[in-house]
């Protein structure tokens, strides 16, 4: 940590976060927040499980149980899996790329604020009367016909924090394109930088379409417009397709990344090359331009007719030979190398055969007439979260133990890492590989009971251990994250010892400016090319030091996002009609919002230098520091 | 150092237990008992599937093991820095062009049966030369959270039991009334969705007599979240051969009613009529006429394996149900017995004249 | 960058826009917005496609009653005309001839305030036929999606009145030549998405 920080007090180091447009402050900010929502989502996913351990049971009620469930679903993929994605991507692609900053660090803090006010509108929904309950996919039909605010909640919170996510997509993609330092030619990226370039551009398109969907609801209910009533006219199939226009490449905008981390991975701790790089960066673009060829696999059953569900079933199949490409690419990598098993490594030994049983499971549910029967069953409850949980949580996990000394300098805890790994990972297969049956055997999804001796009992009590051993795995790792920050053993630039990419050449974590020469890129593995050629610097420079000039921190971006977070209450109860008052606090939030956006545009600000000087005496500062 | 092997036995033993415990569910509702054509057809793919998955499995994971087994470091020695190899286009070849063959052996079965499932050509087609019937065509109404079975031909209408003839193919046609919902009988064939805006067909076949099973019915399902009471939104079906059928459809088809016996029934009777508690205004006890009822048509109630889908058929639960319905189905359009009542509970004597009444409804002998 | 650096035409780089690494970000960055709203754009068509004439049984206005080509086609001109005297300001913008510039953005703007105008009117017009928006699914999506395009219309007039007054006092520099390049191509864009809502809503409209 920069001397500077450790000066401040407490509110000021509040302020500092809430004003910093630093991507490595911010990705520490989706750390945290998304962190909490995966918690409240992980509490949501516990109560779910408790109340299908037994049949009959009578722990939620049935309208409870339906929010639980919708909420579990909304705050684990929006509020949770792509924040927590998006705080390694603005920790550590930056730094691979050899940048000194995101493209717009402006709208990078923006995007951040967006999506936490989003957030936590859409959980207040708990507290003022009732969350949504149509389900993640929020259906047309009964979302229209949902009683009391939940899905208006959702309907305005998921719009906020949409934008957010948006604004991070365009932000990441400008980064990559423009900001690459000399010599980091594309085919030069490190794969979690192209995961994170191919995600992004899936953002952008895949976004709007969500937006699109979700207004048309907030206007059949709210300005009494009639694009989902079927008396007059409106059709609920367009929020179907919508939704998953939207809904699959999201699959992807989660697993790309994760993808990306575990390639990572699998190169520092097998101390070896990625193995197929070239074939691994066009699965990835493949994997992302398919992404939107397949929506309608998620509509087999809704009558589209044969023609359209042979189309999208063979569409559906053929994503499965890029995938394929990269789990035999990382199983080469792997072959021939030199395997440590550290926390990050056996959580990506871990991800093969989980994802693997995930994708295989994906290939079936593609073919259509099979379908018919696993669709909205449990076999798909267990499919997806074999993708989601085995794929993408296993990477965030891994992530979090692989980039947390980079974050903040120290090492977490590598025993309690593997204790947190073993109890999730089984925890893990025990709940979701029995659904796959429980599917098989006629058991629908989203019921909050079943009733007993339809041979489903025992395999739903298993899976409710399976959980609880989830829980056990997430709570030892809180424990490891308090001890490690309180412990606070500082490491170097490189503290896995095998670093291969542009991050672990600088100190960890690293200064505000990132980099005070910009480095020269010589070949993929950039880190490990000067490593082996023995440079002690760890980098080749492309400019001599010089002053740096750097972005002004900015409140603007809280003001933006809570004038909108206020509007939305405003919007939400002017539906009552009862409630004089909503009218003016929907203005007076869209006021505030488009004044300090205007504010924003006709303020100049032109960001300040780093001299020369004072990056040379940082410098000294950072060779004392680290010699203890 | 995690110990790789200690791993792969834990992975074995896990699995070896999950192959113990994996039967097949139950007869009346698992897809692995295939009890129809469809189903079955859709059982075969899932076994070429499972087969063609389990291959991919298997060599990913030998690769996977001899991998970890091979290359660890404590093997090899903490200075070994192993050569780094680029990639090879024959390898990338051959894992492209292998899983491609893999997926055609799965799509030409595919494609022709998303389309054979998809026919229904032969829908207004007679059935029998020259009897001047087409093949059986059952009108499926999806409701907050019960099902409607209209049978158009014969002009008669239940709910809640769907009563078809084995070894035909019998046509459905869906649609909602309300939200969406899902039409989904496991053991005979895969769901397909009931959507508002409009009618789904598709056809089933019915290879078993229900009478067979343990339960007496097939379990059917709605798929699709429809409301608090989606996951009790059950109905049962009874599958018999053509000459019971046929019986069955006539004495549905009887105008008049078989006269009601017994004085606690008799008085069940009357509280159910316009002049009592009204119940009639919404459920219909005759077996003829078409669909579009505010609530299940009762003629069949006596024989009905179910009190509301999912209760045991006694005449206890009957009285629970009537005495509140929305303790048993949260969100059902039922209203509670004070409001049919005149604005009180019913009497456990009136209770058990319409659960007397009720019970005695019966076409089946 | 320095604010007070003062240019000359000779001195003015030949593409201001992307003169400096704000400016390249900038401009990447916009694109990439113009591509999420064309996906907004052609979800809002394809709902517009599907739902059109679908209302209530019995409903009476359709789109061929509805629409009336004449003053749609004088709209669609107005339109056409204010994009290429965006143009016109553009040119001057890489000449760094200001005074041209406003005047040119100036000519816009006032096109673009008759044309939102005359869009005013017309739903005025359909709304007194009795074809409000909750009328049916088809009025929903018909002014979801053209009043979508019109509220673009109001976003490009504030911003680029905005940029006139903001800019007016102190010239082009590399600074604020960016923000002008921006809002030239975000009014081609809104240009694009409406003759693209000419052909499909009304053309096709009042054909069949």
């Amino acid at each position: 940590m920069s001397s500077i920080a450790q000066k401040k007090g407490f509110g000021a180091t509040i302020w500092d976060y809430m004003t910093t447009v630093d991507h490595k402050k911010i990705a520490i900010l989706y750390l945290i927040s998304g962190g909490f929502f995966f918690l409240v989502g992980g509490l949501e996913a516990m109560l779910i499980r408790i109340q299908l351990m037994k049949a009959g049971n009578d722990f939620l009620s049935a309208g409870t149980y339906n929010e639980v469930m919708t909420m579990h679903g909304t705050t684990m993929i929006f509020l949770a899996a792509m924040p927590l994605l998006l705080a390694f991507m603005n920790a550590v692609m930056p730094l691979q790329i050899g940048a000194r900053d995101v493209a717009f660090p402006f709208l990078n803090s923006l995007g951040f604020w967006l999506f936490l006010f989003g957030g936590i509108f859409l959980n207040l929904s708990w507290f003022m009367g009732g969350a949504p309950d149509a389900g993640w996919t929020n259906y047309a039909s009964l979302a229209i016909a949902s009683e009391g605010h939940g899905i208006d909640f959702y309907a305005l919170g998921l719009t906020i924090s949409g934008f957010g996510t948006l604004i991070a997509g365009i932000n990441f993609v400008v980064t990559i394109i423009n900001m690459r330092a000399p010599g980091m030619t594309y085919m030069r990226m490190p794969l979690f930088t192209w995961t994170t370039f191919v995600a992004s551009v899936l953002i952008i398109f895949a976004f709007p379409p969500l937006t699109v969907g979700i207004f048309f609801m907030v206007f059949d209910r709210m300005f009494g417009a009639n694009f989902f009533d079927v008396t007059m006219g409106g059709n609920t199939i367009i929020w179907e397709h919508l939704f998953w226009i939207f809904g699959h490449p999201e699959v992807y905008i989660l697993v790309l990344p994760a993808f990306g981390i575990f390639s990572e991975i699998f190169a520092i701790f097998s101390r070896k090359r990625l193995f197929g790089y070239t074939a691994l960066v066009f699965a990835t673009i493949l994997i992302g331009f398919y992404g939107f060829m397949v929506w309608a696999h998620h509509m087999f059953t809704v009558g589209l007719g044969p023609t359209a569900n042979a189309v999208f079933a063979l569409a559906t199949m053929a994503i499965a030979v890029p995938t394929g490409i990269k789990i035999f690419n990382w199983l080469l990598t792997i072959w021939g190398g030199s395997i440590t098993f550290t926390t990050p490594m056996i959580y990506a030994i871990a991800f093969i055969p989980s994802f693997v049983a995930g994708g295989v499971t994906g290939v079936m549910q593609a073919i259509a007439p099979l379908d018919y029967q696993l669709h909205d069953s449990y076999f798909i409850v267990a499919h997806f979260h074999y993708v989601i949980v085995g794929g993408v949580v296993l990477a965030i996990l891994a992530g979090t133990h692989l980039y947390w000394p980079k974050m903040f300098g120290t090492m977490l805890n590598e025993k309690l890492g593997k204790w947190t790994f073993w109890f999730f990972f089984i925890g893990f297969h025990l709940t979701f590989f029995i659904q796959h049956f429980l599917g098989l055997m006629g058991m629908p999804r989203r019921v909050y009971t079943f009733v007993g001796d339809q041979g489903w009992d025992l395999y739903n009590a298993i899976s409710s251990v399976g959980a609880l051993f989830m829980a056990i795995g997430v709570i030892i790792m809180l424990v490891n994250v308090i001890m490690t920050t309180v412990k606070n053993e500082r490491v170097g630039n490189d503290p896995w010892g095998d670093g291969r990419t542009l991050e672990w050449a600088i100190p960890s974590p690293p200064p505000f400016y990132n980099f005070a020469q910009t480095p020269l890129v010589r070949g993929l593995d950039s880190y490990w090319i000067e490593k082996m050629e023995g440079n002690k610097k760890g980098m080749t420079f492309a400019e001599p030091l010089g002053d740096i000039h750097m972005p002004n921190n900015s409140f603007i971006p809280v003001v933006i996002s809570l004038g909108l977070f206020i509007a939305s209450f405003g919007a939400l109860y002017h539906l009552d009609g009862d409630k004089p008052w909503a009218l003016p606090v929907l203005i007076i939030g869209l006021a505030i919002t488009f004044i300090s956006m205007l504010v924003r545009s006709l303020k100049d600000d032109l960001g300040f230098h780093i001299t020369k000087a004072e990056l040379l005496e940082d410098q000294k500062r950072g060779e004392t520091d680290g010699s203890k | 150092m995690v110990n790789g092997l200690k791993k792969w036995r834990l992975f074995a033993l896990l699995s070896a237990l999950l192959v113990f415990l994996a039967g097949c569910g139950q007869k009346e509702i698992s897809t692995l008992i295939p009890a129809g054509e469809v189903a079955a057809d859709q059982f075969n793919l899932l076994i070429l599937s499972s087969a063609v998955m389990l291959f991919v499995i298997v060599v990913v994971v030998i690769i996977y093991v001899l991998a970890l087994v091979k290359f660890r470091r404590s093997k090899l020695g903490d200075e070994l820095i192993p050569e780094q190899v680029e990639g090879s286009s024959r390898l990338e070849f051959i894992w492209t062009a292998v899983p491609i063959v893999l997926l055609l052996i799965l799509a030409v079965p595919t494609v022709y049966s998303t389309f054979d499932l998809a026919d229904i050509s032969t829908m207004d087609v007679e059935a029998e030369e020259g009897d001047g019937m087409t093949n059986l065509t059952v009108n499926v109404t999806g409701k907050l959270y019960w099902w409607e079975f209209e049978y158009p031909e014969y002009g008669i209408v239940t709910a809640q039991e769907l009563v078809v003839p084995t070894d035909e193919r019998v046509y459905f046609n869906l649609i909602a009334a309300d939200v969406k919902h899902s039409f989904w009988i496991p053991s005979i064939g895969g769901k397909l969705d009931v959507n508002p805006e409009n009618v789904n067909t598709f056809y089933l076949t019915f290879d078993q007599e229900s009478s067979e099973l343990d339960d007496g019915v097939f379990y059917g399902k709605c798929a699709e979240l429809c409301g608090p009471s989606h996951a009790l939104m059950d109905f049962k079906v009874k599958t018999m051969n053509a000459e019971d059928f046929d019986q069955w459809v006539a004495a549905m088809q009887e105008e008049e009613p078989a006269p009601v016996e017994g004085d606690l029934a008799q008085q069940g009777e009357e509280l159910f009529g316009a002049d009592g508690a009204g119940c009639i205004a919404c459920h219909a006890t005759s077996g003829t006429g078409t669909s579009g009822a505010v609530g299940p048509n009762l003629a069949t109630f006596g024989d009905r394996n179910r009190v509301a889908g999912y209760l045991e058929h006694d005449e206890e639960n009957l009285k629970n149900w009537i005495s509140d319905p929305q303790e048993y189905k949260p969100g059902n359009l039922m209203p509670d017995d004070e409001t049919l009542n005149g604005g009180e509970p019913f009497s456990d004597q009136e209770l058990d004249a319409l659960a007397a009444y009720l019970m005695g409804l019966t076409v089946e002998e | 960058m320095d604010l007070n650096k003062q240019y000359t035409p000779r001195t003015w780089p030949d593409h201001p826009e992307t003169a400096t690494m704000e400016g390249k970000n900038k401009f990447v960055g916009f694109w990439l917005l113009l591509a999420a709203e064309t996906v907004t754009f052609a979800s809002l068509f394809a709902t517009y496609l599907a739902l059109k004439d679908k209302g209530p049984s019995g409903m009476e206005l359709s789109a061929s009653q509805l629409f009336e080509l004449p003053l749609v086609f004088a709209m669609t001109m107005i339109l056409l005309t204010s994009s290429l005297t965006s143009v016109y300001a553009m040119y001057h913008m890489k000449n760094h001839n200001f005074k041209a510039m406003q005047a040119w953005l100036g000519i816009t703007v006032l096109l673009g305030a008759t044309f939102l105008g005359l869009e005013i009117y017309e739903f005025n017009h359909y709304v007194h036929l009795g074809f409000g928006y909750t009328h049916s699914a088809f009025s929903a999506a018909f002014y979801t999606l053209v009043g979508t395009h019109g509220a673009h219309v109001l976003f490009g007039l504030c911003w680029f009145i905005a940029l006139m007054l903001r800019n007016a006092k102190r010239g082009l520099n590399t600074y604020n030549a960016p923000k002008f390049f921006l809002v030239s191509l975000y009014w081609h864009f809104i240009d694009v998405v409406w003759v693209f809502i000419f052909t499909v809503v009304y053309l096709m409209g009042v054909i069949g």
